[in-house]
């Protein structure tokens, strides 16, 4: 392990952040509002670790996959551990776990919170918190690699340990370019968004955080009754509609652009992800017409919740709690479905269990025709038999992970809806929940051991699980032997 | 550039981490996913899997958007199909490696008919890189710039040579003639060494002189080694062959030892001149028997680099001759050149070499203004050639007045086809064409040696 690279690389990012932290402040500038000192305060230690951590470039500069896993892992952890300073500092969430809940929640677009309301909440903190879930959602490292020069070659590992996904691509030869483009369509497809919701009566500031929670699938809002408070069918679809969009591999969009339809529209994972929505928002209007009278006024809200769901982002226009057991059994199995593979989602991903499911028909098979021969494929292209393996035991260990998480939860003594959904939606990086957490709910009645729980939910979900469980291995950290000093005379 | 390069072998993967260093946009091409798979995580560049000579596949690779094509897997019908689909898919220049001897008389008829822009045949590079050395047995190797008028060789410094404790502003004390000593290499260290330095015996030094001077520098060093009459050649593969005929016609004797009957028959027919000898290169007897302490230079070529190592140290402990090692790997190159084996050359970077050096030249039309690159002292130094255009800031202004950056030398100034070995007096002229050495990797311009504040 390389350490001495591994803590430059994370202190990089982190002067990165410290840059972030000062728009918040520049809010606060604009609203009057003193908290905006508190945000230069966080970008200054946030600058002062970083420069620290990365003063000189170390010597040995190669780095491997395990230093890539280490290094987003690490990065997480410090982004979190600073970004939370200003709801800690300015006495708005006075205990420290509770802000690192908020802000975990948001970088990793989870949108999960601890505060019952938010309207009375400074602008330039609300601001920040939907920023978190902005650049969470693409990716934080990736944004680090789209700016700066990083340490040239071997970033693939970085980049491969941050995005989601079983497999990862390149769009451009660079990896530097291949960042720019997927921010560049980020951007893109969020100034649409924003400039929608202002057509629709939005006010800007307003506008810009529901893009923000929607760009990174997140779902935090500056209103209380989240979505529904603006109650209007043209905003409901609009984010609907985003939600899906960004639930969307951004690949796809780029070959769009280079005007490849034919690979952008080949995509399997693209039909089942938009068949899977279409199909679930059906089902469940369908089960909800007796409570919303007209069909399409259901499918209105039955889509929006769906989307939300699916995508991962969370936001709510309805009380889910309230609707029939089909609908919210429906709802809570699509929150482990997840959305497309290189998008800004959570969940398992859909691409993930097509090729589970592709790969169990194959064994189904097997058992008949004991010497058939067959290669599992997507897209049109056979699939590499580690990725097949790969997914299976991503699901074996999400489930083991997910069993733990449920039963440490249940210390707090919470019914089996509320610990079980509780846990799917922060592993999920959904973020309400069923019961007590539901999308009226929120999560400031768990203890803060419990809280630290479902922080680790996030981030493991958010990252895939692998570079944070890395990180805990300690083995793995054992430092890299010189070429001839260290070596026991 | 936007390069592509089909084939992920020993030559491809050289050159994709050299070009993407470079900063290139580097494509690569192969069939084997995990070959492809390991490059992608060790590199910045993109991969494609799939056969190169496929139209679909160049597709993939975005051909159409390419500077250039460079082919090089290991058949020639495939690299030239590549070249092919390529070129008609709108890869504005192409590179195929064909190195099967019996292409070799059309390559040119190819060139003009596939819109080939350049082939490269790896073995006969390298034969050319070996008989290079063989003509200058003294220096382990040979580089030539500005159309062959000046010359850089590396040499090791032996226990009681000339210039053994010697300063190097007192070099010209020694040696009449002009040579610069551009650059040092002693145990790991690599300096670019001024006045003050001292040379001592052991240290690989790289010398800088015009092309009829060199001899000369050869010569006052004491012990110089003649060009080698007799040649033996220990295995019979496509670089012997190549090397043997260009001796042959030269009129060294060369002696080629093969352990397969049917090679040596090929060879014997094709070289008449060359003694065959079919028999285990590695039998000590055998080289015994064949002379071996009487052969002024041995060159070990078999195709197992460990048993090239062997051989050579062998050889190196039996005789004063010149001994070459061919070398592919190159942990196994470092490896044998730390336990004193001179001469060893690596066809596959010598190949890349060559292809990057078409690439600079290329790059040059594009903007940059690097004539030529060569690497010294195992790629840790790199000499530039740049041709003076009116943008350098500092004109006719004598060297000594010039402000350099530390790490870099003006080693050698040509004008008019003179070789100029600059001393302090001397001027840059628009025109010129000016070999710097550097320890700094990524030089582009000429105005780039100056130290920052005093470029403008």
């Amino acid at each position: 392990m390389n350490r001495p690279m591994v803590l430059y690389l994370t202190g990089r990012i982190i002067r990165v952040e410290a840059a972030l932290l000062l728009l918040p402040a520049l809010v606060g500038l604009y609203y009057h509002e003193k908290i905006w000192l508190y945000f230069l305060l966080a970008a200054a230690v946030a600058a002062l670790c970083g420069g620290l951590l990365s003063h000189r470039k170390p010597e040995d500069t190669v780095i491997f996959a395990k230093e890539g896993f280490a290094t987003v892992a690490l990065a997480w952890i410090g982004l979190s551990a600073i970004g939370a300073l200003p709801f800690w500092v300015s006495g708005y969430v006075p205990n420290y776990i509770d802000a690192l809940f908020e802000v975990v929640s948001g970088f990793t677009t989870t949108g999960a919170s601890i505060l019952p309301g938010v309207e009375h909440l400074p602008r330039a903190l609300l601001f920040w918190r939907s920023f978190t879930h902005w650049v969470g959602g693409m990716g934080v490292l990736v944004f680090a690699l789209a700016v700066i020069p990083m340490s040239d070659r071997r970033s693939m590992h970085i980049m491969r340990a941050e995005v989601p996904g079983p497999t990862v691509g390149k769009l451009a030869p660079k990896l530097r370019d291949t960042a720019k483009i997927l921010y560049g369509l980020y951007i893109l497809l969020s100034l649409a968004m924003f400039v929608l919701l202002l057509l629709g009566g939005m006010s800007p500031f307003d506008s810009a955080i529901h893009t923000f929670g929607t760009a990174g699938t997140g779902g935090f809002s500056c209103r209380n009754s989240s979505i529904a408070y603006y109650n209007s069918a043209y905003i409901d679809w609009v984010v609907t509609i985003f939600m899906a969009l960004f639930g969307i591999n951004f690949n796809l969009y780029y070959f769009l652009m280079i005007r490849n339809f034919k690979a952008a529209f080949r995509n399997e994972e693209l039909w089942w992800y938009v068949g899977i929505m279409v199909c679930a928002s059906l089902a469940i209007a369908v089960n909800i017409m007796p409570l919303k009278g007209t069909f399409l006024n259901a499918l209105r809200f039955s889509a929006f919740q769906v989307s939300t769901v699916m995508t991962t982002t969370g936001y709510a226009t309805a009380d889910f709690n309230l609707w029939p057991a089909f609908s919210k059994n429906l709802l809570v199995l699509l929150m482990f479905v997840g959305a497309s593979a290189g998008s800004t989602g959570g969940g398992l991903k859909v691409s993930r269990l097509l090729i589970m499911a592709k790969a169990a028909k194959r064994e189904i098979q097997r058992l008949l025709h004991p010497r058939m021969v067959t290669s599992v494929s997507m897209d049109d292209k056979p699939l590499n038999e580690a990725t097949i393996t790969g997914a299976y035991m991503y699901l074996v260990i999400y489930v083991f992970i997910a069993a733990a998480s449920v039963l440490l939860l249940s210390l707090d003594g919470f019914d089996f809806e509320t610990t079980f959904t509780a846990m799917a939606a922060c592993f999920n990086n959904i973020g309400p929940g069923l019961g007590a957490v539901g999308p009226i709910g929120n999560y400031s009645a768990f203890s803060g051991f419990s809280k630290l729980i479902l922080i680790l939910d996030m981030l493991l979900g958010r990252l895939e699980i692998f570079p944070l469980l890395f990180g805990f291995a300690f083995p793995f950290w054992h430092s890299r032997k010189k070429p001839d000093g260290s070596k026991k005379a | 550039m936007r390069i592509v390069i089909v084939g992920n072998g020993k030559v491809g993967s050289t050159l994709a981490e050299q070009l993407s260093n470079e900063d290139h946009d580097v494509i690569v091409i192969d069939k084997n996913q995990q070959t492809i798979d390991n490059l992608v995580n060790t590199l910045d560049v993109m991969g494609v899997c799939g056969n190169g000579a496929s139209y679909q596949v160049l597709l993939e690779a975005e051909v159409q958007k390419a500077d250039l094509l460079i082919a090089c897997t290991s058949q020639d019908e495939i690299n030239l199909l590549c070249c092919l689909v390529g070129r008609k898919l709108g890869a504005r220049h192409t590179i195929a490696r064909v190195r099967n001897p019996e292409y070799s008389d059309q390559l040119v008829f190819m060139r003009d008919e596939l819109g080939l822009s350049f082939s490269i045949n790896p073995e006969r590079a390298a034969a050319a890189e070996l008989y290079k050395l063989l003509k200058f047995p003294s220096a382990l190797k040979i580089e030539t710039f500005s159309n062959k008028r000046a010359e850089i060789a590396e040499i090791r410094l032996k226990e009681g040579s000339a210039l053994d404790n010697v300063y190097l502003r007192d070099l010209h004390k020694t040696f009449k003639g002009k040579a610069l000593i551009c650059a040092v290499q002693r145990g790991s260290q690599v300096t670019i060494p001024g006045g003050n330095f001292m040379l001592r015996a052991g240290d690989k030094i790289s010398v800088i002189a015009a092309a009829n001077d060199m001899l000369d520098f050869f010569a006052s060093l004491g012990n110089l080694l003649p060009e080698a009459r007799d040649v033996l050649l220990i295995g019979g593969g496509r670089i012997s062959f190549y090397l043997a005929r260009m001796l042959l016609e030269n009129g060294a004797r060369v002696k080629i030892i093969d352990i397969d009957p049917q090679k040596c028959a090929e060879l014997s027919r094709q070289l008449p001149r060359a003694m065959v000898i079919c028999g285990d290169g590695t039998d000590q007897e055998l080289l015994a028997e064949e002379g071996l302490d009487t052969m002024d230079a041995v060159v070990a070529l078999t195709g197992l680099d460990e048993e090239n190592i062997i051989l050579a140290l062998y050889a190196q402990s039996r005789t004063d001759a010149k001994v070459i090692t061919k070398i592919n790997r190159p942990t196994l190159a470092a490896i044998a050149e730390s336990t004193g084996l001179g001469s060893i050359i690596s066809p596959r970077v010598l190949t890349a070499n060559i292809i990057i050096r078409y690439v600079r030249a290329m790059q040059n039309s594009m903007g940059s203004n690097i004539e030529t690159l060569h690497r010294l002292v195992g790629g840790r130094v790199e000499a530039l050639e740049f041709r003076v255009s009116e943008n350098f800031p500092q004109l006719d202004t004598p060297l000594m007045e010039l402000k350099l950056r530390p790490d870099l030398l003006i080693a050698c100034i040509s004008r008019d086809g003179r070789t100029i070995i600059p001393g302090g007096r001397d001027c840059i002229s628009v025109g010129d064409r000016v070999i710097v050495v550097t320890t700094n990797e990524r030089l582009d311009d000429l105005s780039e040696i100056l130290q920052k504040g005093y470029a403008l």
